[in-house]
């Protein structure tokens, strides 16, 4: 009988994951993400927005969008924290490279020579 | 007893390879390599943002950006990750017509987002802005030119899973290699979110 278990074999899950979405749930999260793109190309058209609470507004949303599909249809919410880990360091060190970016531009500016 | 015992190579094949924290490694080294693509596109979104407004001569981004042409493409490549995570979905219940379908159909929202793309750096460079034209042309057209090669690639492993489907290579057992590809189709959707809002729709 050992034999038989060996060859139906499935990847074993570790306790922090979780049973996937149903179609169904994909589904509403699809709409939910279309829904925030019309939103958002709405706003832009909107000039009485000042500019700087149109840009916070479009990049609270365009976060929400990106949550929304790396938790949901990358099952990083359901799969184990150990994805999760790995892919918020990524993000946090392509942040650590906007700073230095940022940082580089502000001290070497041509306006502060 | 005799029915229920298995080539030892061929059973392997079936078996997947997972790590001592008894995750699958392939599954680990695709996070892996995402989180290194994380630093490619946070660099080249990074130069785009911060070279923005230093340009000294046109076309500049106002000038020649179409925003619903450009949010239709995006709406076509955020159904995209819809339709692939319902083909691993199929895959998952051993449907494979279902997968077949979506598959195919999320193969060809990627098409359509990369003729949209082809398309506007045509009409782009008709208006005068090519990649050595100024800032805004070089970190533009490098950074959603990567972007859309990631797409093709995408595709080109769409594809592939359909081809491999047909012949019946594709069965319930090999489901985690659709979430691979789909991992990494998502991946390439959620950097279009970020371009389409901090490239597109954030005024400079």
């Amino acid at each position: 009988m050992t034999d038989t278990a060996t060859s139906h074999e499935v990847e074993p899950h570790t306790h922090d994951e979780r049973a996937h979405p149903s179609d169904a749930q994909y589904v509403a999260v699809a709409l939910v993400l279309g829904a925030i793109t019309a939103v958002e190309v709405g706003v832009y058209y909107i000039t009485a927005i000042p500019k700087h609470l149109l840009t916070t507004m479009l990049i609270v949303m365009s976060a929400v969008k990106f949550s929304a599909v790396v938790l949901w249809f990358m099952h990083l919410r359901f799969d184990s924290r150990l994805f999760r880990r790995l892919f918020v360091t990524g993000l946090v060190l392509a942040f650590a490279v906007f700073l230095i970016f940022l940082s580089s531009l502000h001290f070497y500016s041509p306006s502060r020579h | 007893m005799a029915a229920t015992v298995h080539d030892p190579v061929e059973a392997d094949d079936d078996v997947l390879h997972h790590s001592a924290t008894g995750l699958s490694n392939e599954k680990i080294a695709m996070w892996a390599f995402l989180a290194s693509d994380c630093l490619l596109f946070g660099a080249l979104i990074s130069t785009y943002i911060l070279y923005r407004g230093r340009s000294v001569v046109g076309p500049y981004p106002h000038g020649v950006y179409d925003i619903p042409y450009t949010s239709v493409s995006s709406f076509v490549l955020l159904m995209s990750s819809l339709t692939m995570v319902l083909a691993l979905s199929a895959i998952q219940r051993n449907d494979q017509r279902r997968l077949r379908i979506w598959l195919l159909t999320t193969a060809l929202l990627g098409t359509v987002f990369i003729g949209g793309q082809v398309y506007e750096f045509t009409s782009f460079v008709r208006m005068g802005l090519k990649i050595h034209t100024n800032l805004f042309g070089s970190s533009f057209f490098v950074l959603t030119g990567f972007h859309g090669t990631h797409v093709f690639i995408g595709v080109l492993m769409l594809m592939s899973l359909f081809s491999l489907s047909l012949k019946g290579k594709l069965p319930q057992e090999k489901a985690q290699t659709v979430e691979l590809v789909g991992l990494y189709w998502h991946f390439v959707d959620v950097i279009w979110i970020l371009i389409f809002t901090l490239v597109y729709l954030i005024p400079s």
